[in-house]
């Protein structure tokens, strides 16, 4: 055990007893590369990683905690806060969790306006990334070209959410409100608008020289490397492994509907790059296939006001933007869960950080971390 | 053709008529002094004001447009609010360097204005050594760079500033290389004969393919060497925050800041006058009436036009390129540049020596 002064005690960094010719530096957790408060503590060789650090903590609520005191119907809305890029697919993965356990029957209706919302929040989630990687490599207008594509998502889930960011839109046994009447139309706008702009972003950031020759064999993690550290999503992807929780645990309806696991064998920063611009494709083909037939019905089963979980052990999983998220709830039986706990992808994806980056440049360091995706309030909760 | 020779040479009788040698000198340099202060501060207003509206419109956006019509006071207030802020020192910064390396960096930029011809007969120094004037004292800067990096005892400055110098060093020598094939051409290291050997023709146009590789990599040389993206390693924002002036705030950032977009400006210009002729108009062969009709239009404005669609191509790069790591930005200028400009240099003294080129 330790005692309390040796968890309180700083940590040693900027310490002057490294070795000959390094130099420790803290990226963070301000800093205009790490998008949040990470904190990296980085020991270079001149221009050269020797070791990256992360340092965990600054954003940090205990949601998994808050979560304990809150009803199967409340602690839904914390979680918007964790990956707040994948609001809804977090919601999403909840409520699934709540359904299987007292074994709710989700209607059709609101199956198909699930999947449509979780496709639509990747999609809006890699357009983010997508800007921001750019910007980490140091080409600014990407960012509103990515933004110009999201506001669109963003007006489509302020018209039937009512929220922009933080939904909150799934609920244990289906979805809040039924969709907007103009929501179809608008999605299908959405579709024309991105299918227009997406050669632009080849054209701009994609083909550009300069962008291949940073991203191509840089930030490498083979298929047993990927598996061993836990990554998932579009970083394991990238590095080859199948992982893809729509196609190996098919959930609601992707069982149905017709899509193409996005793999890509090389590693390198540039394969998990385009295995996201193709996933925005794969989203868009998802979204089209179910947008015209959503099928009429409730758009909620009828659950009890409160609801109780059976005595036991329940988990879900789900792919959001970043990767695998999973939710386990521990119940007594009670109204309130006993514990809970989220498996985050964010977290096992910065783990291999270190792993990637040791021995090539400060520039690649961003890079990387870049085509991480992470968003730190899902890596620290 | 409009010539502003008329002016400067009546103030110059005019000064003569009334007072001593030395006394003229120092009118006149006190004249130099106050244009060439005034050309500063307007210039880093203008440069600012443009950069963000070039930006704007690339990037789907407006840009400033609040203060004044168009914004165009919007980087004065911006000034002022520099003017006022706190020009922090961090301890354990050497103070002395600290505060000298903004100025050495302004003095150097400054310098670099002397021999620039902004219009027929307007020209602070027509020295005979001009070219190599530019390229020793443009080397110069680097050195406020580094003491910036290394006063502010800070790792990240260290950084830039050591990025900084191993780039501006690097490159300039391809920057070089290509000024010297002009310098071969003309005969001269004069700027004045480099502008009147262009006559008949802009060098860009005269001197074949070997010309126009030397103007390219000029180009890319010049933005290297201001530390503009996609080779903005020295600032690198969201690799080493702001680079070699991170600690930096108030005016003395603003100075580095200034010294940034002037130095844009000086490459641009020398850019101009060394392949594009400089104030002189665009003139075709035998079409009298054609080079008629450029002539009316006064010189000062073809070097500005000139100028300004140089500037317009290096904020251009800067908003579209993503930004080249350390070592590939030294591999770029090692590998490719400078051997290509070895070998065009050749070639453009075999062009010299046979008189190939029009």
């Amino acid at each position: 055990m330790y005692s309390q002064t040796e968890i309180l005690k700083e940590p040693e960094i900027n310490s002057s007893n490294s070795a000959e010719g390094e130099l420790v530096i803290n990226i963070g957790p301000q800093h205009p590369a790490t998008h949040g408060v990470l904190h990296l503590v980085v020991t270079l060789n001149g221009e050269t990683v020797k070791k990256v650090e992360p340092h965990l903590g600054y954003i940090h609520r205990s949601i998994e905690k808050m979560c304990e005191s809150l009803s199967y119907r409340q602690f839904i809305y914390v979680t918007s806060r964790m990956d707040y890029l994948s609001a809804h697919v977090n919601n999403h993965a909840c409520a699934m969790t709540v359904e299987k356990a007292m074994q709710i029957e989700v209607p059709t209706r609101a199956q198909y306006i699930r999947v449509i919302m979780d496709e639509l929040t990747r999609i809006a989630s890699h357009e983010l990334w997508w800007g921001a990687l750019a910007m980490d490599l140091g080409a600014f207008t990407p960012f509103f070209y990515a933004f110009r594509e999201r506001e669109t998502i963003n007006d489509i889930m302020e018209q039937t959410c009512g929220a922009r960011l933080t939904m909150n839109y799934m609920v244990p046994g289906g979805v809040m409100a039924d969709i907007h009447p103009s929501f179809q139309q608008k999605v299908k706008d959405f579709i024309k608008l991105f299918k227009s702009n997406i050669d632009e972003y080849d054209e701009l950031v994609t083909g550009s020289v300069i962008f291949q020759s940073r991203m191509k064999g840089v930030g490498c993690l083979s298929k047993e490397d990927a598996i061993s550290y836990g990554c998932t999503g579009p970083v394991a992807r990238g590095s080859g492994v199948h992982c893809d929780i729509r196609k190996i645990y098919p959930y609601e309806i992707y069982k149905q509907v017709e899509f193409n696991e996005i793999i890509e064998t090389a590693g390198d920063s540039f394969s998990r790059y385009l295995v996201r611009i193709k996933e925005m494709k794969e989203s868009i083909k998802i979204i089209e296939q179910l947008i015209d037939n959503i099928p009429e019905g409730d758009y909620q089963a009828k659950t009890k006001a409160v609801l109780k979980l059976p005595k036991g052990e329940f988990y879900t999983r789900v792919e959001t933007a970043r990767g695998e998220l999973g939710v386990y709830i521990v119940s007594e039986g009670g109204t309130t869960p006993y514990r809970i706990k989220f498996r985050s992808p964010g977290f096992s994806n910065l783990s291999a950080l270190d792993h990637m980056v040791r021995g090539s440049k400060i520039g690649d360091l961003m890079a990387t971390m870049g085509t991480l995706d992470l968003v730190i309030p899902d890596i620290d909760r | 053709m409009f010539s502003l020779q008329g002016i400067t040479s009546g103030i110059q009788s005019f000064l003569h008529a009334r007072f001593s040698a030395s006394g003229v000198l120092i009118f006149e340099s006190l004249i130099v002094i106050l244009l060439a202060t005034t050309l500063f501060a307007l210039l880093g207003l203008v440069l600012v004001w443009m950069e963000r509206k070039v930006a704007a419109q690339m990037q789907i956006r407006l840009g400033p447009n609040r203060v004044g019509p168009m914004g165009i006071f919007q980087t004065s207030a911006d000034t002022l609010k520099l003017i006022l802020k706190e020009g922090l020192t961090p301890d354990g910064a050497d103070k002395l360097l600290f505060n000298l390396a903004p100025f050495v960096v302004m003095v150097v930029a400054m310098l670099l204005l002397a021999p620039i011809a902004f219009a027929k007969g307007f020209q602070v120094w027509d020295i005979n050594i001009g070219v190599l004037y530019i390229t020793a004292v443009s080397s110069l800067s680097v050195i406020g760079i580094l003491m910036a990096g290394w006063a502010s005892n800070n790792k990240y400055s260290l950084l830039g500033a050591m990025r900084s110098g191993a780039q501006i060093v690097s490159y300039e020598l391809s920057a070089g290389l290509s000024i010297l094939t002009i310098v071969v051409l003309t005969g001269s290291l004069q700027l004045g004969d480099i502008i009147n050997a262009q006559q008949n023709g802009w060098w860009l146009f005269k001197g074949h393919i070997p010309v126009i590789i030397a103007f390219v990599i000029f180009i890319i040389a010049a933005t290297a060497e201001t530390n503009r993206a996609p080779f903005d390693m020295a600032e690198a924002e969201s690799e080493l925050t702001a680079g070699f002036h991170t600690e930096y705030s108030g005016m003395k950032f603003a100075l580095f800041f200034l010294a940034e977009y002037i130095n844009i400006f000086i490459v641009c210009a020398i850019a101009a006058t060394l392949f594009l002729g400089g104030w002189m108009p665009l003139h075709i062969g035998n079409w009298q009436g054609f080079n008629h009709l450029m002539d009316y239009i006064p010189s000062s404005i073809w070097f500005f036009a000139k100028t300004f669609a140089l500037i317009f191509l290096i904020m251009w790069f800067r908003w579209t390129f993503p930004r080249l790591r350390v070592d590939q930005l030294l591999n770029l200028e090692w590998k490719y540049l400078l051997p290509i400009s070895l070998f065009n240099l050749l070639l453009v003294t075999v062009i010299a020596i046979l008189g190939w080129h029009f």
